[in-house]
Protein backbone atom coordinates (compact mmCIF):
# COMPACT_ATOMS: atom_id res chain seq x y z
CA UNK A 1 0.00 0.00 0.00
CA UNK A 2 1.66 3.21 -0.53
CA UNK A 3 0.74 6.38 1.19
CA UNK A 4 -1.45 9.27 0.11
CA UNK A 5 0.18 12.88 0.10
CA UNK A 6 -3.02 14.23 0.86
CA UNK A 7 -2.49 12.41 4.45
CA UNK A 8 0.84 13.44 5.58
CA UNK A 9 1.98 15.97 6.82
CA UNK A 10 5.58 17.05 8.81
CA UNK A 11 6.56 16.11 12.18
CA UNK A 12 4.07 12.13 11.45
CA UNK A 13 5.64 9.08 12.21
CA UNK A 14 5.88 5.19 11.88
CA UNK A 15 7.93 3.24 13.85
CA UNK A 16 8.07 -0.64 13.64
CA UNK A 17 9.92 -3.23 16.07
CA UNK A 18 12.86 -4.49 13.98
CA UNK A 19 14.14 -7.21 16.18
CA UNK A 20 13.92 -8.41 20.21
CA UNK A 21 17.08 -10.25 21.43
CA UNK A 22 18.86 -10.72 18.05
CA UNK A 23 20.32 -13.70 18.20
CA UNK A 24 23.81 -14.59 16.29
CA UNK A 25 22.09 -16.87 13.69
CA UNK A 26 20.07 -14.45 12.42
CA UNK A 27 23.66 -12.85 12.03
CA UNK A 28 24.79 -15.58 10.52
CA UNK A 29 21.84 -15.76 7.77
CA UNK A 30 22.24 -12.18 7.01
CA UNK A 31 26.51 -13.27 6.77
CA UNK A 32 25.69 -16.27 4.14
CA UNK A 33 23.36 -13.99 1.94
CA UNK A 34 25.03 -10.69 1.66
CA UNK A 35 28.57 -12.64 1.14
CA UNK A 36 30.03 -10.61 4.19
CA UNK A 37 32.16 -13.17 5.65
CA UNK A 38 33.99 -10.90 7.92
CA UNK A 39 34.49 -12.71 11.35
CA UNK A 40 33.93 -10.06 13.42
CA UNK A 41 30.27 -11.05 12.73
CA UNK A 42 30.32 -14.72 13.33
CA UNK A 43 33.64 -15.88 14.68
CA UNK A 44 33.32 -15.14 18.44
CA UNK A 45 37.16 -16.24 19.14
CA UNK A 46 38.53 -14.17 16.20
CA UNK A 47 36.99 -10.83 17.66
CA UNK A 48 37.80 -11.62 21.06
CA UNK A 49 41.86 -12.47 20.60
CA UNK A 50 42.46 -10.70 17.99
CA UNK A 51 40.01 -7.44 16.56
CA UNK A 52 39.96 -6.77 20.71
CA UNK A 53 35.70 -6.84 20.91
CA UNK A 54 33.36 -8.19 23.60
CA UNK A 55 31.92 -10.31 21.34
CA UNK A 56 30.58 -10.70 17.55
CA UNK A 57 28.06 -7.32 16.20
CA UNK A 58 26.05 -7.57 13.56
CA UNK A 59 26.84 -5.81 10.26
CA UNK A 60 25.94 -1.96 9.80
CA UNK A 61 24.33 -3.77 6.36
CA UNK A 62 21.76 -5.88 8.46
CA UNK A 63 20.77 -3.32 10.96
CA UNK A 64 20.15 -1.11 7.34
CA UNK A 65 18.20 -4.25 5.96
CA UNK A 66 15.61 -4.46 8.75
CA UNK A 67 15.38 -0.81 8.77
CA UNK A 68 14.60 -0.69 5.38
CA UNK A 69 11.69 -3.93 6.23
CA UNK A 70 10.15 -0.82 8.62
CA UNK A 71 10.31 1.77 5.16
CA UNK A 72 8.93 -0.55 2.42
CA UNK A 73 6.25 -1.70 4.97
CA UNK A 74 5.31 2.30 5.83
CA UNK A 75 5.72 3.78 2.41
CA UNK A 76 5.14 0.67 -0.05
CA UNK A 77 6.95 -1.75 -2.30
CA UNK A 78 8.69 -0.44 -5.43
CA UNK A 79 8.91 3.10 -4.03
CA UNK A 80 11.94 4.57 -2.51
CA UNK A 81 13.24 6.64 -4.43
CA UNK A 82 16.51 7.39 -2.02
CA UNK A 83 17.96 5.94 1.40
CA UNK A 84 20.87 6.62 2.73
CA UNK A 85 22.21 6.06 6.59
CA UNK A 86 25.53 6.43 9.02
CA UNK A 87 26.26 3.71 11.15
CA UNK A 88 26.68 5.51 14.64
CA UNK A 89 26.97 2.85 17.30
CA UNK A 90 27.26 -0.92 17.00
CA UNK A 91 24.32 -3.59 17.79
CA UNK A 92 25.24 -6.91 19.86
CA UNK A 93 23.65 -10.14 20.17
CA UNK A 94 20.69 -9.79 22.25
CA UNK A 95 20.14 -6.28 21.44
CA UNK A 96 16.30 -5.23 20.86
CA UNK A 97 15.87 -2.61 17.72
CA UNK A 98 13.25 -0.27 17.25
CA UNK A 99 13.01 1.99 14.07
CA UNK A 100 11.44 5.20 13.10
CA UNK A 101 10.48 7.39 10.16
CA UNK A 102 9.44 11.27 10.58
CA UNK A 103 8.14 12.78 7.56
CA UNK A 104 10.38 16.40 7.15
CA UNK A 105 8.12 17.28 3.84
CA UNK A 106 5.93 16.25 0.89
CA UNK A 107 5.91 18.01 -2.48
CA UNK A 108 6.04 16.98 -6.30
CA UNK A 109 4.53 13.41 -5.26
CA UNK A 110 8.05 12.72 -2.83
CA UNK A 111 7.76 12.38 0.99
CA UNK A 112 11.33 13.38 2.84
CA UNK A 113 11.40 10.92 5.57
CA UNK A 114 14.13 11.40 8.61
CA UNK A 115 14.96 7.66 9.91
CA UNK A 116 16.30 7.06 13.12
CA UNK A 117 17.18 3.10 14.61
CA UNK A 118 17.73 2.90 18.38
CA UNK A 119 18.38 0.34 20.75
CA UNK A 120 16.75 -1.01 23.91
CA UNK A 121 18.99 1.79 26.20
CA UNK A 122 17.62 4.24 23.57
CA UNK A 123 20.85 4.62 22.11
CA UNK A 124 20.84 5.80 18.24
CA UNK A 125 22.47 2.66 16.32
CA UNK A 126 21.80 4.22 12.79
CA UNK A 127 20.21 7.36 11.53
CA UNK A 128 19.74 8.58 7.66
CA UNK A 129 17.10 9.43 5.24
CA UNK A 130 14.97 8.29 3.05
CA UNK A 131 12.62 9.39 0.27
CA UNK A 132 9.75 8.09 -1.10
CA UNK A 133 6.79 7.98 -4.22
CA UNK A 134 3.54 8.90 -2.84
CA UNK A 135 0.76 9.30 -4.46
CA UNK B 1 32.85 -4.40 -5.63
CA UNK B 2 33.79 -4.34 -9.07
CA UNK B 3 31.56 -7.25 -10.97
CA UNK B 4 30.97 -7.38 -14.44
CA UNK B 5 28.01 -9.95 -13.79
CA UNK B 6 25.44 -9.94 -10.88
CA UNK B 7 22.55 -11.99 -11.88
CA UNK B 8 19.59 -11.53 -9.64
CA UNK B 9 18.09 -14.80 -8.41
CA UNK B 10 14.61 -15.26 -6.63
CA UNK B 11 16.54 -17.60 -4.38
CA UNK B 12 19.02 -15.20 -3.81
CA UNK B 13 16.03 -12.64 -2.84
CA UNK B 14 14.51 -14.80 -0.86
CA UNK B 15 17.28 -15.76 1.36
CA UNK B 16 18.08 -12.10 1.73
CA UNK B 17 14.75 -11.40 2.73
CA UNK B 18 14.74 -13.95 5.57
CA UNK B 19 18.03 -12.33 6.68
CA UNK B 20 16.63 -9.24 7.36
CA UNK B 21 13.68 -10.90 8.67
CA UNK B 22 11.28 -9.08 6.79
CA UNK B 23 8.38 -11.56 5.24
CA UNK B 24 7.06 -9.28 2.55
CA UNK B 25 5.69 -12.06 0.13
CA UNK B 26 6.36 -9.82 -2.90
CA UNK B 27 10.52 -11.01 -2.28
CA UNK B 28 9.54 -14.43 -2.70
CA UNK B 29 6.01 -15.24 -4.29
CA UNK B 30 5.80 -14.53 -7.66
CA UNK B 31 1.94 -15.08 -7.94
CA UNK B 32 1.46 -12.70 -4.62
CA UNK B 33 3.45 -10.09 -6.32
CA UNK B 34 1.43 -9.98 -10.17
CA UNK B 35 -1.27 -8.60 -7.89
CA UNK B 36 1.26 -5.70 -6.73
CA UNK B 37 2.15 -2.46 -8.61
CA UNK B 38 5.91 -3.48 -8.93
CA UNK B 39 4.24 -6.76 -10.92
CA UNK B 40 6.85 -8.96 -9.92
CA UNK B 41 9.05 -10.00 -7.57
CA UNK B 42 11.76 -7.30 -6.48
CA UNK B 43 14.80 -6.79 -4.62
CA UNK B 44 14.53 -5.54 -0.90
CA UNK B 45 16.10 -1.98 -0.90
CA UNK B 46 19.64 -2.95 0.21
CA UNK B 47 19.98 -6.34 -1.83
CA UNK B 48 22.58 -4.72 -3.88
CA UNK B 49 25.33 -5.53 -1.57
CA UNK B 50 25.25 -8.59 -2.33
CA UNK B 51 26.63 -7.91 -5.44
CA UNK B 52 29.71 -9.47 -3.13
CA UNK B 53 28.62 -12.80 -3.87
CA UNK B 54 29.52 -12.31 -7.55
CA UNK B 55 32.98 -10.39 -6.72
CA UNK B 56 35.79 -12.96 -7.55
CA UNK B 57 37.73 -11.41 -5.20
CA UNK B 58 35.63 -10.34 -2.23
CA UNK B 59 38.62 -9.92 0.53
CA UNK B 60 35.53 -10.80 3.10
CA UNK B 61 34.97 -14.43 1.68
CA UNK B 62 37.55 -16.85 2.32
CA UNK B 63 39.04 -18.48 -0.69
CA UNK B 64 39.64 -21.77 -1.50
CA UNK B 65 43.20 -22.84 -0.95
CA UNK B 66 43.90 -19.66 0.87
CA UNK B 67 44.92 -18.32 4.22
CA UNK B 68 41.66 -16.76 6.03
CA UNK B 69 41.71 -14.58 8.73
CA UNK B 70 39.10 -16.07 10.82
CA UNK B 71 39.76 -18.67 13.22
CA UNK B 72 40.34 -22.23 12.91
CA UNK B 73 42.41 -23.98 15.11
CA UNK B 74 44.02 -20.68 16.25
CA UNK B 75 42.09 -17.55 16.68
CA UNK B 76 43.68 -16.67 13.10
CA UNK B 77 44.76 -18.57 10.82
CA UNK B 78 47.25 -15.90 9.57
CA UNK B 79 50.51 -16.90 10.26
CA UNK B 80 51.93 -13.20 10.25
CA UNK B 81 49.44 -11.17 11.52
CA UNK B 82 49.77 -7.29 10.45
CA UNK B 83 47.83 -4.87 13.14
CA UNK B 84 45.17 -3.50 10.73
CA UNK B 85 42.99 -1.67 13.65
CA UNK B 86 40.03 -2.03 15.07
CA UNK B 87 37.82 -3.63 12.46
CA UNK B 88 39.89 -7.20 12.75
CA UNK B 89 41.17 -6.79 9.50
CA UNK B 90 38.38 -5.33 7.20
CA UNK B 91 37.34 -1.83 8.54
CA UNK B 92 34.15 -0.65 10.21
CA UNK B 93 31.24 -0.02 7.87
CA UNK B 94 30.22 4.19 8.72
CA UNK B 95 27.82 5.03 5.95
CA UNK B 96 26.00 3.78 3.39
CA UNK B 97 23.86 5.62 0.55
CA UNK B 98 21.75 5.06 -2.15
CA UNK B 99 19.63 6.02 -5.16
CA UNK B 100 17.60 4.27 -6.81
CA UNK B 101 16.70 4.92 -10.62
CA UNK B 102 14.24 1.49 -10.92
CA UNK B 103 13.84 -1.63 -8.54
CA UNK B 104 15.88 -4.59 -10.06
CA UNK B 105 14.02 -8.48 -9.60
CA UNK B 106 14.75 -12.15 -10.95
CA UNK B 107 16.22 -11.73 -14.52
CA UNK B 108 17.69 -8.75 -14.21
CA UNK B 109 21.73 -9.23 -14.83
CA UNK B 110 23.46 -6.29 -13.29
CA UNK B 111 27.33 -4.74 -13.45
CA UNK B 112 28.33 -2.70 -10.79
CA UNK B 113 31.89 -0.35 -11.78
CA UNK B 114 33.30 1.09 -8.56
CA UNK B 115 34.35 4.51 -8.60
CA UNK B 116 36.99 5.95 -5.87
CA UNK B 117 35.52 8.90 -3.75
CA UNK B 118 36.85 11.16 -1.47
CA UNK B 119 39.42 10.07 1.87
CA UNK B 120 39.43 11.68 5.07
CA UNK B 121 41.10 11.65 8.63
CA UNK B 122 39.21 11.96 11.98
CA UNK B 123 40.48 12.27 15.63
CA UNK B 124 37.83 9.74 17.46
CA UNK B 125 37.24 10.06 21.44
CA UNK B 126 36.50 5.99 21.41
CA UNK B 127 39.17 4.69 18.83
CA UNK B 128 41.95 6.67 18.16
CA UNK B 129 42.69 8.37 14.36
CA UNK B 130 40.12 7.65 12.22
CA UNK B 131 40.54 7.16 8.59
CA UNK B 132 37.43 7.20 6.26
CA UNK B 133 37.43 5.99 2.37
CA UNK B 134 34.32 6.54 0.05
CA UNK B 135 33.42 4.07 -3.04
CA UNK B 136 30.43 5.10 -5.29
CA UNK B 137 29.05 2.00 -6.92
CA UNK B 138 26.85 2.09 -10.30
CA UNK B 139 24.57 -0.88 -10.85
CA UNK B 140 23.44 -0.89 -14.33
CA UNK B 141 21.12 -3.45 -15.93
CA UNK B 142 21.26 -5.74 -19.07
CA UNK B 143 20.01 -2.52 -20.88
CA UNK B 144 23.19 -0.52 -20.04
CA UNK B 145 21.00 1.16 -17.67
CA UNK B 146 21.74 2.92 -14.47
CA UNK B 147 19.58 1.13 -11.68
CA UNK B 148 21.29 1.70 -8.43
CA UNK B 149 23.60 4.41 -7.31
CA UNK B 150 25.54 3.45 -3.93
CA UNK B 151 28.12 5.12 -2.42
CA UNK B 152 29.95 3.37 0.61
CA UNK B 153 32.10 5.10 3.93
CA UNK B 154 34.26 2.87 5.55
CA UNK B 155 36.48 3.66 8.33
CA UNK B 156 39.70 1.97 9.42
CA UNK B 157 40.61 2.55 13.16
CA UNK B 158 43.46 3.49 15.05
CA UNK B 159 42.46 0.70 17.87
CA UNK B 160 38.55 -1.36 18.71
CA UNK B 161 35.94 1.14 19.29
CA UNK B 162 35.44 1.20 23.42
CA UNK B 163 32.49 0.28 24.57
Amino acid sequence: MALSASNLKAGDTYTECLVEDLSRTQIVMYAGASGDYNPVHTDEKFTKEIAGYPSVFAHGMLTMGMTGRMLTNYVGDGRLTKYGVRFTSQVWPGDSLNSTATVVDVADGIVNLNVETTNQDGAVVLSGYAAARVD
Amino acid sequence: MAVDKFPIEGSHIMMFARSIADDNQIYYDADYAKTTEAGAVIAPPTFAQSSAQFDPTYFLRPKIGEEWFGSGKEATSIKKKESSGGGGGGGLHAEQHFEYHRHVGPGDVLTAEVKPGKTWEKEGKRSGKLVFSETITEYRDQNGELAITARGVGVRTERPVDQ
